[in-house]
């Protein structure tokens, strides 16, 4: 099974730099071991910390003593929500959506109560982390045990026990009465729904359940904080974004944010979870009444328990659709579970639902709701995943049923440039329609899927890109090459992305831009890695810090020239002036040392036309009918790239995002006790996919270009999760003519139907 | 607290003594008391791979080891695959086929791929896939590992004819 090569369209074909596939800035010091992660930071007299987390899922504190554990030898500090400022309501914007204060402080470390497993309550600096652990058992604390609601219908409930007795619901824009779990209640819609049902033929209508999922990234979170005596506090860490890290710092804990400075340490995965701060303020209020810098690092299990996975969630979904095929209404009911705080990621995935196609009569309503589980956070494409797996589903039932080809019917059906989606905006130019055409076309939809228990499923998927605030900067060095700074930290490759950008602009090799990822008292505000933006943004930035060296060059040319700067102008990596007069990038940068003040280029962006991404996937399962085990035989994803920057990435992100997606489909769970303990706490028994559960995952690169962007860069990071668990579903039904409508997939569930299924036939 | 043992150890082919105590694992030595970073910890229970080290030329997940039981081993870490100058072949592969990401799981990939080449210069995907199965990576679906593993074995092969 070869990879299906990228061929260069008419679009790309003129660029010199873009579309290759030069071996990554920061590649050998991560091959070697070189590379610096954030729990590989040392400092003199660093202490270890440890922390004390509930082993309830909900419970109020009665007393808490920590006399104990400061007497040990060897302990220097221990802390509690008392040594935070209290934080009022106050909503804080966070460039990538918005957080409460008074909500993150109480996450960071609890007050009076404990909202889920895992939630952190007190923490210890010591002389070392075994003495630190020693010193977390000394604490005396004393619960009054109250009991859990795990799951989102449950805690809709009017009866239900309540997490906060002050969050009230927002009803369609009002506040309710009386406190309940929901904390938001929204609706999207457009045309008439009643009239869009009575045209419809065939009308399908579902309820689906997914399982909470984790992030899975491979480096536990982490900060080391040094406080230091002239109020300034230092936080080295691996975070999605240094400001907004900055930010939530020095918000909970009441200092200016010119007075933390953010430094990024590699970072060992995010998809997401790595933009809310759970430790840096607590190494900051360590390392302050210790007087040193204190490291904190979570456990796997920590990790699993007490960092933002992305929400368990209810989904019942109701399509019409004519007998000629084409979708006459569709009605959507999204409840998200928050986790312990409001915010779950249920608007983006009531916007997401229907936005692969041009439904006409639609209507969405959204619920966020909180539950006795870890506060959810982004996890690539937060809740676009949920729902298309209802949706891709029932589209799969619905072709079944009306007997319509699924890749006739969506591209019949197919959101285009033009076509409105429920929460309002109207696509620009998008790929949709040429991601199922080069599905339709490959090698691997042409040739038939032979054998028992087999089966094929497609599905398609969307997710936005954002635009947000990036900053670069790129100093011209006498012996031509360009020093990049930039501040967004670097998750999967985009320190090559972004500098291809400036290469390409400035006619120059890519590996004559050296790119660093700096702190943020080195560079100006840039927003988080993440909403796919950071190719297309932060690229933006080097694209204008390049023109603004193109004009300074062309400046210094006609000084040297003698001639006005109208008459000069900078193409193919060259200054051209009058009388045939030409100067390299090479020969101009070591001129520039010479002739007037150092070359710097800047750039901020702050793009307002972020492209929208689609694919498409396609996927043949074997099911072992004794044991209810899927099997992945072949795998291909096609997806509207926009343009690819770096090829090679690009297909990364595709295979990366659509194994994440068949773990989630096929086997990824948080598996709760009645008590609110996950059971399955560790890699072990959260089991997300490995070398030898995979084929080869092959991937088609469409190029639409993104009109909102110099080189008509989408972002590409986030849409391949989306479309895997719906594709796996409608495989399965496939194979065994069972509709899996809850996730996962995994054996016993499986099993489960099909033994249901065998004793119906049999009957 | 236990006294702290001495123990004697080969790691990349320098013989080195650390003290510890007996509850410490080799992968607390290694970051912590001789300082090599390069081995990762992901999950400190055996499952996930980052701290994967050769020990007598076997991979082992050194948080499963205690330091005291490598006293006589001989141990190879991330630090010393590559050879005074330039790259093992298995380092170039991983940065040409852009089998790494993030790169928190990379330094135990190349680690175990190493073990798996002494041991089998040249394996199948098949064989490839079953025995990485013990190193996890969340960024890149493993497609670009197993085919940088498998062109690494092809290289080492030409180096070796």
């Amino acid at each position: 099974m070869a990879t299906i090569e990228h061929e260069k369209t008419a679009e790309t074909q003129k660029y010199k730099v873009i579309g290759t596939r030069p071996i990554r800035h920061d590649g050998v010091d991560k091959v070697t071991g070189r590379a610096l992660y954030g729990a590989d930071k040392r400092l003199t007299g660093m202490l270890a910390g440890a922390m004390l987390r509930s082993p309830h899922a909900h419970a109020n504190i009665k007393s808490l003593d920590t006399s104990l554990a400061e007497k040990l030898p060897g302990v220097h500090a221990v802390v509690t929500s008392a040594d935070l400022p209290d934080c009022t309501d106050k909503v804080a914007n966070l460039g990538e959506g918005s957080v409460n204060l008074k909500h993150l402080s109480n996450n960071v470390l609890a007050g009076e109560k404990v909202l889920y497993r895992g939630h952190a309550i007190a923490a210890v600096a010591a002389d070392d982390i075994h003495i630190a652990q020693e010193a977390v058992k000394l604490i005396k604390i004393e619960y009054e045990v109250l009991p859990p609601v795990l799951h989102v219908l449950d805690a809709m409930q009017e009866n239900a026990p309540l997490l906060h007795d002050d969050l009230k619901t927002d009803e369609l824009g009002e506040i309710a009465d009386q406190p309940s779990n929901v904390a938001k209640h929204f609706r999207f819609e457009q045309g008439d729904l009643e009239a869009g049902f009575a045209a419809a033929d065939v009308v399908v209508e579902h309820e689906f359940k997914t399982a909470t999922v984790h992030q899975g990234y491979i480096e536990p979170h982490n900060a080391t904080a040094l406080w230091n005596a002239d109020g300034h506090i230092t936080v080295w860490m691996s975070t999605q974004g240094t400001f907004t890290a900055r930010q939530q710092t020095a918000e909970l804990l009441h200092v200016p944010v010119s007075h933390v400075k953010v430094v990024p340490m590699e970072i060992g995965g995010g998809f997401g979870g790595k933009i809310s701060v759970y430790l840096p303020p607590v190494a900051a209020v360590l390392s302050k009444k210790s007087g040193r810098p204190v490291q904190l690092v979570m456990s796997r299990t920590d990790v699993f328990e007490a960092t933002g996975p992305t929400p368990g969630s209810v989904i019942r979904i109701k399509l019409g659709v004519d007998k000629e095929g084409n979708i006459t209404a569709g009605e959507a009911w999204l409840a998200y579970e928050a986790g312990a705080y409001p915010g779950s990621p249920v608007g983006a995935g009531a916007m997401c639902v229907f936005s692969c196609y041009d439904i006409p009569n639609a209507k969405v309503d959204g619920f966020d709701v909180v539950v006795n589980k870890p506060r959810t956070n982004a996890y690539r494409a937060p809740g676009a995943t949920n729902a298309a797996f209802a949706m891709e589903t029932v589209v799969d039932e619905i072709c079944e049923k009306l007997q319509l080809d699924p890749v006739e019917f969506r591209l019949k059906n197919a959101a285009v440039e033009g076509t409105r989606r429920v929460d309002g905006p109207v696509y620009p130019r998008i790929g949709m329609v040429e991601t199922i055409e080069a599905i339709r076309d490959c090698e691997h939809f042409q040739t038939p899927l032979e054998g028992k228990h087999r089966g094929r499923g497609m599905a398609t998927g969307f997710w936005f890109n954002i635009g947000l605030k990036s900053t670069a900067q790129a100093t011209v060095n006498p012996d031509g090459t360009v020093g990049l700074v930039e501040g967004s930290t670097d998750i999967g490759g985009t320190r090559a992305s972004i500098a291809m950008q400036l290469a390409e602009t400035l006619g120059i090799a890519a590996e004559d831009v050296v790119p660093t990822v700096v702190d943020t008292d080195s560079i100006g505000y840039t927003d988080v890695t993440g909403g796919s933006r950071v190719t297309f943004a932060t690229g933006w930035a080097a694209y204008l810090a390049a023109i603004d060296i193109q004009d300074q060059m062309v400046e210094r040319a006609a000084k040297i020239w003698d001639c006005d700067a109208t008459k000069v102008h900078y193409e193919d990596g060259a200054i051209h002036g009058p009388d045939g007069n030409k100067l390299t990038f090479k020969e101009m940068a070591a001129k520039a040392q010479t002739t007037g003040e150092p070359i710097i280029g800047r750039g901020s962006a702050d793009p307002q036309q972020p492209g929208g991404a689609f694919g498409t996937h396609l996927v043949d399962v074997e099911v072992d009918v004794d044991t209810g085990k899927v099997t992945v035989l072949r795998y291909t994803a096609a997806q509207d790239v926009g343009t690819a920057i770096h090829p090679a990435y690009v297909e990364g992100q595709i295979q990366g995002g659509a194994v994440q997606g068949i773990g989630w489909g096929l086997n990824e769970e948080y598996y709760y006790d009645d008590e609110g303990t996950m059971r399955n706490s560790t890699y072990l028994d959260y089991r997300m996919p490995t070398t030898y559960d995979l084929p080869m995952i092959d991937t088609i690169l469409v190029e639409v270009p993104n009109p909102g962007h110099p080189y008509g860069v989408r972002g590409v990071g986030e849409v391949p999760i989306v479309p895997p668990p719906a594709a796996l579903a409608n495989a399965i039904y496939q194979a065994t003519g069972i509709r899996m409508r809850e996730l996962p997939m995994s054996p016993p569930k499986l099993l489960h139907e099909i033994l249901g299924k065998a004793k119906t036939n049999g009957a | 607290m236990a006294k702290k043992r001495v123990v004697t150890t080969t790691i990349n082919g320098t013989q080195i003594e650390f003290l510890c105590q007996p509850r410490q694992t080799l992968l607390e030595v290694l970051r912590d008391t001789l300082n090599m970073t390069g081995t990762k910890e992901g999950c400190s229970n055996g499952n996930c791979g980052a701290c994967t080290v050769l020990m007598d030329g076997r991979p082992v997940d050194s948080c499963l080891v205690l330091a005291v039981e490598s006293e006589g081993a001989e141990l190879e870490t991330i630090e010393g695959v590559a050879p005074a100058e330039g790259l093992d072949p298995i380092q170039t592969a991983f940065l040409e086929q852009a089998a790494l990401q993030c790169g928190i799981c990379t330094p135990g990939f190349i680690v175990a791929a190493k073990g798996l080449l002494q041991s089998n210069p040249s394996p199948t995907e098949e064989e490839v896939r079953f025995y990485l199965a013990g190193n996890l990576c969340r960024c890149t679906g493993y497609d670009k590992i197993i085919r940088a593993v498998l062109d690494a074995a092809q290289a080492r092969e030409e180096v070796t004819v």
